[in-house]
């Protein structure tokens, strides 16, 4: 159970990385669970995905072009939405699936890249360096810096958009500010859980925090939880079983968030009994 | 508290600079009720909405206790017709009334023991004292309609405005809300509610009956014509107590 960790290093770098990728999550997944954000999530995990073709193909620093790839979809979702009668909905599956399309024409014209596919879509949670390892901690500590510095504004946006306003803070500001917190998390982790499972690491846990808290910072606690367990179990199934690391890891967590739904609803149903 | 709540002259309200209520000229004091009736699409939500902040004027001039609409929004209660997150949300109900005194304690401070009071009292009299501690998302409709109605309450605004207030609500809640009312009214605050129940509006001191344009607007008793509610519904409806009953259908429909 923990000598894989003592033992090796690169193992040990994998559980720390996957514990700040947790934390990141559960902050920012939370937010993404009970807004309804699931799809510009999705989007967003799919949608770097030319930006760091195009980065690499130009020798760049792929999260840069994450970055950029992250920029153009919530731009040009609000582009859209505002030069048109489309709803958000639609004006985000078309910039989704165009991205994603775009990534995988660079991706396939160039012999360099074809290697690199899966690393981006799956990532390269046994590979992560030190410098990972940094980026992600400032991640983490920008993600809770901002959080806890918007935390009213956010609950009032998660419960009524309208009553952000009549509260004197901005909404749109704040709107922006969860997209790009949302944003940053998918481009700062795709490199440790890659661009796909990301968006898995968003949701599963908070998806568990959903059903089991009743405040908003013990959904976060869940969900912090849930995703260090699946990170600690998952790296573990992967070492075992040489299954893939970052797809061991969300299986896990999408695995509890199931658990806990069949608990819950035991629960509920013992509880109607009882009543 | 400024004794002038609304004050509107020639306002057109609409969404994309269209409008869909237009010849808006209304003077509201403080502690005055309004009653907007009409139809549905007849443009009551958008002008509650443009005098919440939260929709720009078509044109025309809006001033709210005394200053510009985007200034004094923080002043307005505003209670929408849906809360879409209200069973998704792990919150319980004393977390979503005590959200309501946000704009008094800032972005960092603790609540106060006179926000406490404020909350308790609100929740007390829409009678959901009992409620406090149990998740939004258990409640049923009716339940979950008194914990928005007592989020309203402990703002202690200057201006409630109120899109169907009174829907899902059961007689001891619509009791409860009427009683609330009055507290409010005597208090200070002026009431603006959107709503189909002519029992409701006939207790305010005033009615806009809308349908695209300001039908009529007076004292309920005298607003609520059948031929004003012809025009307004484009059906023939006499109120009878407290209902309306159909008479005849509008020929041109």
């Amino acid at each position: 159970m923990i000598d894989p960790f003592l033992n090796n290093g690169f193992m040990q770098r994998a559980l720390l990385a996957g514990i700040l990728v947790s934390l990141t999550c559960a902050v920012v997944g939370t937010y993404v669970v009970l807004r309804g954000m699931a799809f510009i999530g999705d989007a967003l995990a799919h949608g770097v995905l030319p930006g760091v073709a195009m980065a690499t193909i130009l020798g760049l620093p792929t999260m840069l072009g994450a970055a950029v790839g992250a920029v153009v979809m919530i731009g040009g979702v609000g582009l859209i939405t505002a030069r048109s009668k489309l709803s958000n909905d639609t004006a985000i599956g078309l910039l989704f699936i165009g991205l994603l399309a775009l990534g995988v024409v660079l991706v396939s014209s160039s012999d360099s890249l074809t290697g690199d596919l899966e690393a981006i879509l799956f990532g390269q949670f046994l590979g992560v360096d030190t410098t990972d390892l940094l980026v992600q901690t400032i991640a983490l500590i920008a993600v809770c810096a901002i959080s806890l510095y918007s935390a009213r504004p956010f609950l009032l946006l998660c419960f009524d958009i309208d009553l952000v306003s009549t509260m004197g803070y901005k909404a749109q500001w704040y709107h922006r500010l969860m997209l790009l917190m949302i944003a940053a998390t998918v481009v700062v982790s795709f490199q440790t859980v890659g661009s796909l499972l990301v968006f898995g690491m968003l949701l599963a846990p908070a998806g568990v925090g959903a059903l089991l808290a009743r405040r908003i910072g013990s959904m976060m606690l869940w969900a912090a939880g849930t995703g260090v367990l699946s990170t600690y179990f998952g790296l573990l199934a992967s070492y075992h079983f040489s299954w893939a690391a970052g797809a061991s890891v969300v299986l896990t967590a999408v695995a509890i968030f199931f658990l806990t739904l069949v608990f819950v609803s035991i629960r509920k149903s013992l509880t109607s009994a009882n009543a | 508290m400024n004794s002038t709540a609304v004050v509107a002259r020639r306002l057109a309200v609409g969404y994309g600079g269209r409008a869909v209520l237009t010849g808006i000229d209304a003077y509201l004091k403080a502690g005055g009720s309004t009653a907007l009736v009409g139809s549905n699409g007849s443009g009551k939500s958008t002008l509650l909405k443009t005098l919440a902040g939260l929709l720009p004027p078509v044109s025309g001039a809006l001033e709210i206790m005394g200053g510009a609409v985007t200034e004094m929004s923080h002043k307005v209660a505003y209670l929408s017709q849906f809360h879409p997150n209200g069973f998704v949300l792990p919150l319980c109900a004393v977390d979503v009334v005590r959200m309501a005194r946000y704009d008094q304690r800032g972005r960092w401070a603790r609540r106060s023991q006179t926000d406490d009071a404020i909350v308790a009292e609100s929740m007390e009299m829409m009678k959901i004292s009992n409620l406090g501690d149990i998740p939004l998302r258990d409640l049923s409709g009716g339940q979950q309609q008194r914990v928005y109605l007592a989020q309203v309450l402990a703002r202690r605004a200057g201006l409630l405005l109120l899109d169907e207030p009174t829907a899902g609500l059961d007689a001891p809640g619509r009791a409860a809300y009427m009683e609330a009312m009055v507290f409010e009214r005597e208090r200070g605050a002026a009431i603006v509610t959107a709503t189909h129940d002519v029992a409701e509006a006939s207790t305010c001191d005033r009615v806009l009956l809308v349908a695209g344009r300001i039908v009529a607007d007076g004292p309920p008793a005298i607003v609520m014509t059948p031929e004003n509610l012809l025009e307004t519904f484009g059906i023939g409806l006499t109120k009878v107590g407290d209902h309306l009953v159909v008479t005849e259908h509008h020929h041109d429909h």
